[in-house]
């Protein structure tokens, strides 16, 4: 898997031939691109918490990482308090973090199984924050 | 005498014909009257089968003894010997069970045997409950304190219109046995408390959380860690659902994922905040077969991964949670929730919202400040010149209004303090009043909350005049206009 990773990233040069990609100066431009770009991400609310971003559940957003090269989750939230919530943030935050009765789904996990706020997202991550709901 | 003109829209206009009104009413009543003879008849008959079953339970429990461990209670599966062969009837009822190579005679002896407890009968108990009847589980326990009301009958499908202000308890039970006489159906006409959780939640295996507030959850939660219970977990509002299995299997339990009760602004209700009938259905439905699944020891249970649904855009989504927390309050290592500590847990007082459903009374202001829906009509007949604020949603709006209002959601208040203030002249223009008083303002809304949150607003911005009409629009209604609808 690793190996493959490899042979797509842009500006990978084929070490076994020692002989540049043919779009190697084109890939070299890209990469150098990609680390001033920010990352793409999708963001969901439910259970309710859509009602703090215009009811819009879900958002494809670009973010910058914040010391140019990795986002955590906790950046991330800073983030979305001050672009995405409209209104209401103490219903969507506590402290530097989610109010209770929030979960937080990172690719469909838990983030509890991940760092939580230390969390670095990847390009193209689904990041869920879902309301509990109680009603019946 | 209500001085608005219809601005209502009903869905069925009186017959101008009043010969055919005259014939109309008299079918009505009729029905009425039939109604209410058969659901008596219906009650009666459910009744006579509960006793039967006691009986029949009593004669059996002698052969039962050996069979059951974890149940203090006395499970009558009729129609299984004691060699686990299913009887005549038995195999031809559930022959659609045993004709699958997955589940078989096995597992439906297994749920012949065992017993669940529902709580909660309404939207998630009504079709939990029906499944769960229907396809042969030994027992089944029904807890609700509620009776039913005709704006239930859209998603609480179990109930029917015969037995609007009848016990919910006594109307699912009905339902139940009338789809299947050998499940033994147990009645608990009485509110899930901690006084008398432990005793009811022991007689059973399994136990469906289909309540409506967040105190029940913790409580039933908590309940269910003390005794060893698995817990299938289901919540319906607006057009989102949720599932899960707590305490089973190493799992999590209910506060392994949630510790921290979230704050009561953010607990919506179905009252308040609405929800499509199929949606706690599609949910009730997918708690029955949680339930089936662990009492028949098949398949894969959903612990450990939530359900969650987006009605709206058919979107289902099963995630990972985390597992069982070691510093979890109830089920942790260090856990202290024990029988005796579950008894005086003050559930309401940890979650900081009420057991019982019945909604927030807020007394915000001065009395000067607020007037009654009487006294309101009083004025308006008077033709005293004034500007009514309707603080409701724009879509609350559309259900049902009063005329002349003007609808400023109290979201919105702040932007639009000046179209008050230009209504206010306007109407202080046109009755030509004492200038020095001018036209006078009064806020509304539904049940009377928002409407004092917008006057204390507008006393702050200057509107110092500002009166909020007591108890909403469910006052006017129940005061002034009863043909007004309620919602």
């Amino acid at each position: 898997m690793e190996s493959l990773s490899q042979t797509i990233r842009p500006g990978a040069v084929n070490f076994k031939s020692g002989i540049p990609n043919n779009n190697f100066i084109e890939e070299v431009l890209l990469c150098a691109n990609l680390k001033l770009l920010a990352m793409q991400l999708t963001l969901e609310f439910g259970g309710g918490l859509e009602l703090l971003c215009n009811s819009l559940k879900i958002h494809k957003v670009n973010v910058d990482p914040q010391d140019g090269e990795k986002l955590t989750m906790k950046h991330l939230l800073a983030w979305v308090r001050t672009n995405l919530i409209k209104e209401r943030p103490e219903m969507f935050m506590k402290g530097d973090s989610v109010r209770p009765g929030v979960l937080v789904l990172i690719n469909d996990c838990d983030w509890e199984l991940s760092e939580q706020l230390d969390t670095v997202l990847e390009e193209d991550d689904v990041v869920v924050f879902i309301s509990t709901l109680h009603g019946g | 005498m209500p001085v608005y003109m219809s601005t209502v829209r009903t869905l069925m206009e009186p017959n101008g014909n009043g010969l055919m009104a005259d014939e109309e009413s008299k079918i009505c009543s009729e029905i009425e009257s039939l109604e209410a003879e058969k659901a008596q008849i219906d009650l009666r008959i459910s009744a006579l089968r509960a006793q039967l079953n006691s009986c029949n339970s009593n004669s059996n429990s002698v052969r039962k003894e050996e069979s059951d461990v974890t149940n203090s209670g006395d499970l009558r599966p009729t129609g299984v010997s004691s060699n686990g062969q299913l009887s005549a009837d038995m195999v031809y009822r559930y022959s659609r069970h045993l004709l699958l190579p997955s589940f078989g005679v096995e597992a439906q002896a297994n749920l012949l045997t065992s017993s669940v407890l529902v709580i909660g009968a309404g939207g998630l108990g009504s079709p939990a409950l029906l499944y769960l009847t229907a396809c042969g589980v030994g027992r089944v326990g029904i807890v609700d304190h509620d009776v039913v009301e005709l704006n239930n009958l859209q998603r609480q499908i179990i109930h029917n219109e015969a037995n609007i202000g009848r016990s919910k308890v006594e109307s699912a039970a009905a339902a139940c046995r009338a789809i299947n006489s050998t499940v033994q159906i147990v009645e608990h006409k009485e509110a899930f408390r901690t006084s008398n959780a432990l005793e009811i939640m022991s007689k059973y295996d399994i136990v469906i959380d289909a309540t409506d507030n967040v105190p029940s959850r913790y409580m039933i939660n908590d309940c269910c860690v003390v005794l060893g219970k698995p817990l299938i977990s289901g919540a319906a509002l607006g057009l989102e659902g949720q599932l899960t299995v707590y305490n089973y299997n190493g799992g999590p339990c209910y506060r392994c994922l949630f510790p921290t009760p979230p704050p009561t602004t953010a607990c919506q209700r179905c009252s308040d905040s609405g929800v499509l009938g199929v949606v706690p259905g599609v949910i009730g439905c997918l708690q029955a077969l949680e339930a089936i699944k662990v009492a028949a020891a098949v398949g894969e249970p959903l612990s450990g991964r939530m359900l969650l649904l987006d009605a709206l855009s058919a979107r289902i989504r099963v995630v990972k949670i985390r597992g069982r927390s070691l510093q979890c309050e109830a089920c942790g290592e260090n856990a202290t929730m024990t029988a005796q500590q579950f008894r005086y847990f003050d559930y309401e007082k940890f979650t900081q919202s009420p057991l019982s459903t019945s909604p927030l009374k807020l007394n915000l202001l001065p009395e000067d400040a607020r007037i009654t829906s009487e006294e309101y009509n009083e004025r308006v007949v008077k033709g005293e010149a004034h500007v009514l604020v309707d603080v409701r949603p724009a879509h609350h709006c559309k259900i049902v209004s009063l005329p002349n209002s003007i609808n400023i959601p109290l979201g919105s208040l702040e932007g639009r303090l000046s179209e008050i203030s230009a209504s206010l002249e306007r109407e202080g223009g046109n009755k030509s009043v004492d200038a020095s008083q001018g036209a006078s303002l009064y806020v509304i809304c539904r049940r009377g909350n928002d409407s004092q949150r917008a006057v204390e607003y507008l006393h702050k911005m200057g509107f110092t005049s500002a009166k909020d009409i007591i108890g909403g629009l469910e006052s006017w209604a129940h005061d002034v206009d009863p043909k007004f609808p309620t919602y």
